[in-house]
């Protein structure tokens, strides 16, 4: 069989310091999205486990296998935990869910937590769709927009370059500075049209790491243009599986002329973690 | 909390924008659209808070410039049912 260059490492994490049976509220968030799903396990709010695998064709089942995987190795079981927020895409699909919250409340909430209370506008590239959020000190949205009409400018799109070039999908950003100057951007956004386009390229001699350079710098040019409608405001950040894509990450923030913040978080776990850390506060408020 | 409901993609930008610190829940968009796009439903981008707030149909979310376009069939600027309707100035269309 042929290698699959797109295939992105799925794993699991567990704090080894914190002992979960001392912990008085213990909640989950799983943020079933359309390529991928995280499932994010918090004790008093402190973050103990996650995992994030790709997402099936079965979302509940998707759901519950990142959801076993968090919880593999950690003694805890379902029944340990006091209240399960469902998020993104297949939100409605988490069987165990106690309620559901859209992606962007969660995404604002969870980067409030991973990059602090300064963060002012996310830019949550995901597996199908990019949301472009601002919000306040507490991580409440204050405006929002979502672009899910078209799959440029994320994550499916470079999987299918990295197929099409035969890289695998960690190297794409660091091979795309490996360039003598940076090349125009493909003119075509949308994936299937940008594809072709890349093909005539190879075709005409172009090295790989042009194309991939013209790429990365398409779909940065992309999400730029989503992000003047509710104007960047500093500190910005960039979460989702993109984040970790250094050749995106830094055409976008050049353009901008903005930095980003760095994390000591996983960029693809925000939605799931601020669907857990609304699962704490929503448990809290039930016990009252 | 400015909402924005829509699309961009190869034809242009397509938000209709709620702003929900002006809209007052009075729901007097709703008949006014002929295209039945609009609706009031509990505001989830704030799970906390207990208010509603006016929203575009999730089902039309993704073609507001076809349901859109019983109003506004060409790039003249009109006068808009939902926009008029609305007494506090919530609603905003971005073509």
């Amino acid at each position: 069989m042929a290698k699959e260059f797109w295939r992105w490492k799925e794993y699991n994490w567990k704090n080894e310091d914190i002992s979960w049976k001392n912990g008085s509220t213990i909640s989950a968030g799983i943020d079933v999205g359309s390529v991928s799903s995280q499932a994010v396990i918090l004790v008093d709010g402190e973050l103990y486990a996650y995992s994030s695998m790709r997402t099936g064709s079965d979302s509940p089942k998707s759901a519950e296998n990142a959801m076993n995987w968090a919880l593999d190795g950690t003694e805890m079981t379902m029944q340990n935990i006091h209240y399960v927020v469902g998020t993104g895409y297949g939100r409605v699909n988490v069987p165990f869910a106690n309620k559901t919250i859209t992606e962007i409340a969660c995404h604002a909430r969870g980067a409030n937590t991973m990059y602090g209370p300064t963060v002012r506008t996310i830019l949550d590239m995901g597996g199908q769709d990019c949301k472009a959020i601002r919000c306040d000190e507490k991580g409440k949205v204050t405006n929002f927009l979502m672009n899910d009409k078209c799959a440029a400018g994320t994550g499916r799109g470079m999987e299918v370059f990295a197929d099409l070039l035969s890289v695998p999908i960690e190297d794409i950003g660091p091979l795309s500075f490996e360039v003598a100057e940076e090349p125009p951007p493909v003119s075509s956004t949308c994936v299937v049209f940008a594809k072709t386009e890349a093909t005539s390229l190879l075709r005409q001699g172009w090295p790989k790491n042009k194309v991939i350079a013209s790429y990365c710098s398409a779909m940065a040019h992309r999400v730029v243009s989503l992000l003047e409608r509710i104007s960047v405001e500093n500190d910005f950040v960039i979460t989702g599986g993109i984040g970790k894509n250094i050749g995106v990450v830094k055409r976008i923030t050049d353009e901008l002329g903005a930095n980003t913040l760095q994390s000591k978080y996983d960029t693809q776990i925000a939605g799931a973690l601020g669907a857990a850390l609304f699962g704490r506060a929503l448990a809290e408020k039930e016990r009252k | 909390m400015i909402a924005n409901f829509g699309y961009k993609d190869g034809s242009g930008e397509f938000y209709i924008a709620i702003d929900t610190d002006k809209c007052n829940g009075c729901g007097d968009c709703i008949p006014a659209c002929p295209s039945h796009i609009l609706a009031l439903r509990d505001n989830e981008f704030d799970p906390m808070a207990d208010d509603q707030m006016v929203v575009i149909l999730d089902e039309f979310r993704k073609k507001i410039k076809y349901a859109c376009a019983a109003c506004k069939p060409d790039h003249a600027v009109h006068s808009l049912p939902c926009v008029n309707a609305c007494a506090p100035v919530a609603i905003t269309h971005s073509w």
